[in-house]
């Protein structure tokens, strides 16, 4: 039972990387915007993340640094597939590689480079409960934090004027064009506020999750949040519960091993994406499904005057 | 210009960018020249005086991982320091073990390098076929069985720190559960999962070891991840054989214990760390280099030291650990040191109480070099064992 808290408590915590980054990657697509680059993003945003977290000795100023970072090269990357119109998929591509190169590069003086005494977070009184405590109530404000991003998503984009404002310009910007919305500049937006959250995550990965700093430390976990997107038909709460369940993949690998159980270990890494393969079959087969939760610009340049 | 132009323009411009990122950060390739060169009057009018012997290292993490490849570079330092000028070494830093490899042993040899050191177990084959092709080249691989005439093998006896660190852990449990986190399934790494189970067994009988595994030398978040999930299950010391400070970091998190591995690791976890079993591979490469400069150099051997030789040692016992203990691990390391204390010694019973060496038998170099079982007192399977 203990051991069974502690996994859940594992769980939560490999999720959040994945739901940070998968929210801003939401944001992103919900505007239409698909970034492919969030892999490398992310890698940029560990290493600034990491640096500052070293030279500050602050895990906030770290995690703001990553927030910063990834809202730059998301930035970047808006100004070449919005403005320029590039081709999204190209460009994201692009990203990533630079993105896993570039932080390689000026990361090689932080490879042996140690953070200071890493805090313990435990809530006071919910925290000492039994089974709950250790499973809930001991994780890091960033886990809390992600849960409520969720929510606050949620309601941002079902609830208020913007939220529907941004929703309409992943469905067609033309109309929202025609309507007198700055389409191109809510989409630069969207992509910074997008780029922000998965250096967040980022960061969170150097500074929290694995406080060291190695090339390419990063490991998927962009695509995971990507494939995540889809995986949860652009519903923030479907990406949470998506998160944590590819979060306890991952987990679980580890802890059934120990547990003495044989699973294949690359059987269970593949798991998140065969499930996000079926999901997209599933929603691919049905055509009305699709018209529903995809935004129908996605992926899509907008000229304005065209 | 049009649009279109302008875009693939912008395009192009991009992705040659990017190629050239990729090229700078490809390989970290650093050449450092331990003296400057003697003077050219000096050197005319002297005798003619050879030139350097130029030594090549490949590595397959960085130079800067505080464990294993941080090992090899600081015999490699060692060695510079030794020799001076008579030397000039290079290193390139995370070689992957695929076909890439043959390629950067290939580059080493055909820039003139004589000695070329590759320091991990999958670059034997791709360092086969390159000693293939350049005989005047003599080669030197870590941890492989495969020797020809220009190609030698060496290895630690890493098993060894392991039994140390073993003894201590055995002592400082209060779980009577140990934790390793196993990097790949090879020989190497079961012998010293098995070596630190009996170590701990030679002072607590009622040790039980839970391995991990995480199919890679080197990934800190996997690495991490493991040592989590042992912990979750009750392991309070744990070991690993991958390269990173990962699991002692997630030791110090969780307040259990952990050793350092290959190098002194105490500075990353003051409070987790209770010994680092290192390796010293310094004696070695300096007897190689000074084979070679004298000539004396010959392939097809295998060269296995321990603590005896000066390549195997445990350092930087905490204060955390009691004198006893203490006593206890120098016991044990003086007996390495004469031969009379055996990692592995009959009766050497297998997990399944198969008996692996009957009484009257000895743990010979075969048989440790094949050992793919794991002794009682280790929970689980080996990942490759299809029985």
């Amino acid at each position: 039972m203990e051991s069974f808290a502690l996994l859940l408590a594992a769980t939560l915590n490999a999720g959040t990387v994945l739901a940070i980054a998968g929210l801003g990657l939401l944001i992103n697509e919900r505007a239409g915007v698909v970034n492919l680059g969030a892999e490398g993003l992310m890698l940029i945003a560990a290493i600034a993340g990491f640096a500052t977290a070293v030279h500050t000795g602050s895990d906030t100023l770290a995690l703001l640094a990553g927030a910063l970072a990834g809202g730059l090269m998301a930035a970047v990357f808006g100004w070449l597939v919005i403005w320029l119109n590039t081709n999204q998929v190209a460009t994201g591509l692009a990203l990533s590689l630079f993105g896993s190169g570039f932080s390689a590069f000026v990361g090689i003086g932080y490879v042996s480079e140690k953070l200071g005494k890493r805090p313990d977070f435990h809530i006071p009184v919910l925290g000492d409960l039994p089974f709950i405590g250790p499973a809930l109530f001991r994780q890091h404000p960033m886990v809390y934090i992600a849960i409520a991003m969720t929510v606050g998503l949620g309601w941002f984009l079902y609830r208020s004027r913007a939220g529907l404002v941004l929703r309409a310009i992943g469905e067609s910007p033309e109309s929202a064009h025609a309507l007198g919305y700055p389409v191109r500049r809510i989409r630069l937006a969207a992509a910074v506020a997008g780029g922000a959250l998965c250096g967040v995550a980022g960061a969170y990965i150097s500074v929290v999750y694995t406080p060291l700093w190695v090339e390419g430390m990063v490991a998927g976990k962009g695509w995971i949040a990507l494939a995540l997107t889809t995986f949860a038909t652009w519903r923030p709460a479907r990406l949470l519960l998506g998160a944590y369940l590819f979060g306890g993949v991952t987990m679980l690998q580890f802890h059934l091993q120990g547990e003495g159980v044989h699973v294949a270990t690359q059987f269970l890494t593949m798991l998140p994406y065969v499930a996000t393969i079926a999901v997209l079959v599933l929603i691919s087969s049905n055509i009305n499904f699709i018209k529903i939760n995809m935004p129908a610009s996605l992926g899509k340049p907008f000229f304005p005057g065209a | 210009m049009t649009v279109h132009t302008k875009r693939s323009l912008l395009r192009l411009a991009s992705w040659s960018a990017l190629a050239a990122t990729a090229a700078l950060v490809g390989c970290g390739k650093k050449e450092e020249v331990a003296v400057a060169a003697a003077p050219a009057s000096a050197a005319a009018s002297a005798p003619a005086k050879a030139p350097p012997l130029k030594i090549a290292f490949a590595y397959l993490g960085p130079a800067g991982d505080h464990g294993w490849t941080y090992a090899h570079d600081n015999a490699r330092k060692a060695i510079e320091q030794e020799f001076g000028d008579k030397i000039v070494t290079s290193f390139v830093e995370n070689v992957p073990e695929s076909a890439d490899a043959e390629r950067i042993f290939r580059d080493m040899a055909s820039q003139g390098n004589k000695l070329i050191f590759g320091t991990s177990f999958g670059y034997q084959e791709p360092m086969l076929k390159v000693a293939e092709d350049f005989k005047d080249a003599r080669f030197e691989h870590a941890t492989g069985f495969k020797q020809t005439d220009n190609l030698r093998s060496y290895d630690s006896r890493s098993y060894m720190g392991a039994y140390m660190a073993g003894i201590i852990a055995g002592k400082m449990t209060k779980s009577n559960t140990l934790g390793v986190v196993g990097s790949i399934p090879v020989p190497e790494v079961i012998r010293n999962i098995n070596a630190y189970t009996l170590g701990a067994q030679s002072v607590n009988p009622k040790i039980k070891t839970k391995v991990v595994w995480v199919g890679s030398w080197f990934d800190p978040p996997k690495e991490t991840e493991a040592a989590q999930s042992l912990i979750n299950g009750g392991a309070d010391v744990l070991l690993q054989n991958t390269d990173s400070t990962a699991v002692l970091q997630t030791a110090e998190k969780n307040k259990k214990f952990a050793f350092g591995w290959d190098s002194d690791m105490s500075k990353f976890a003051p409070e987790a760390h209770l010994a680092s079993a290192i390796i010293n591979w310094a004696p070695y490469y300096s007897k190689a280099v000074k084979d070679a400069l004298e000539g004396k150099w010959a392939g097809k051997t295998a060269t296995w030291w321990g603590v005896k030789e000066g390549a195997n040692d445990i350092v930087a016992i905490s204060d955390k650990v009691p004198a006893d203990v203490k006593d206890m691990v120098a016991k044990a390391k003086a007996g390495f040191m004469d031969g009379s204390v055996d990692a592995f010694k009959a009766p050497l019973v297998g997990q399944d109480g198969k008996e692996q060496l009957k009484a009257g038998e000895t743990a010979d170099d075969k048989f440790l070099g094949g050992m793919m079982f794991y002794v009682k007192g280790v929970e689980g399977k080996i990942p490759s064992d299809k029985k």
